[in-house]
């Protein structure tokens, strides 16, 4: 069954993938980017990692993806008539050379490593959540705060970048 | 039992697709979506080794990198809307002012 589902999942994510990056309305670009951060979350259940199920659905579907769509609702651009770089066949070409060097390296090598701390039976009975709480809130506490310190920035950033310039303001310039 | 470079060869198709993104469309803001393409596939990475390695940490980075993600979703867009205020446009092509 995981077989099965891993399949379904993956070809649908780099198909819609390839959709994000190759259609021309940007409207359909983000509904092809929806289904794509749908089907990686779908990965993620496979891999045994509920949480960051959830947390993809709701913050990049949820917030990430709205946001991307209002700005274009905001904006009303209309789609141009030449929408992609003009040498784009070299840059193709080079690419698609580049995957397939990777692919043949990527599924010859074995990837061995030294296991880590939290085998897959503990994980399952205590619940992926449960165990990703406490490592988060012990061994990763400052990373966890200095994430938080950069998301204000971000916000605070991101009014002061759109905020709209007023009537004071260009007296001052 | 998928093998584990199953799962690092969809991250590294879907990363060269969101690189492809980046270099080709000319729309300031299909370039931001294709910057969010191969963050998901880093994180697919990720937590695909933090399964196969039994470690729960790969799985905090995913968490710290969706985060990360949306700061720059804020942040670019933000920049998105001021360049378009000035020029009417999200070309990439004519954002040259930094240019040297």
């Amino acid at each position: 069954m995981v077989p099965f589902f891993f399949a379904y999942f993956s070809l649908v994510s780099i198909l819609a993938g390839v959709l994000t990056v190759a259609l021309r309305n940007p409207v359909h670009c983000g509904l092809a980017l929806l289904t794509l951060l749908l089907h990686v979350a779908g990965l993620f259940v496979l891999l045994n990692a509920e949480f960051l199920f959830a947390v993809q659905i709701i913050v990049y579907a949820g917030a990430i993806l709205v946001l991307y769509l209002f700005v274009l609702m905001l904006l009303n651009l209309k789609t141009d008539e030449r929408y992609l770089h003009t040498r784009y066949a070299v840059i193709l070409f080079a690419s698609v050379a580049v995957c397939g060097e990777l692919l043949v390296l990527l599924l010859r090598s074995p990837f061995g490593g030294a296991k880590g701390d939290a085998p897959a039976a503990v994980v399952l009975q205590e619940g992926a959540s449960y165990a990703l709480g406490i490592k988060m809130f012990s061994d990763y506490l400052l990373p966890f705060e200095i994430v938080g310190v950069f998301l204000t920035g971000a916000i605070i950033g991101a009014i002061v970048l759109a905020k709209t310039p007023t009537a004071a303001d260009a007296e001052q310039e | 039992m998928v093998p584990l470079s199953a799962y690092v060869a969809v991250s590294a198709i879907l990363f060269v697709t969101g690189l492809v993104g980046v270099l080709i469309r000319r729309n300031f803001i299909i370039v931001l979506m294709a910057v969010e393409v191969i963050l998901n596939a880093a994180n697919i990475n990720l937590v695909a080794f933090s399964h196969y390695l039994e470690s729960m940490t790969g799985q905090i980075v995913a968490l710290f990198v969706i985060a990360i993600a949306a700061g720059e979703a804020a942040v670019g867009l933000a920049i998105i809307i001021v360049v378009f205020r000035g020029k009417l446009s999200t070309n990439v092509d004519e954002m040259n002012l930094l240019k040297w």
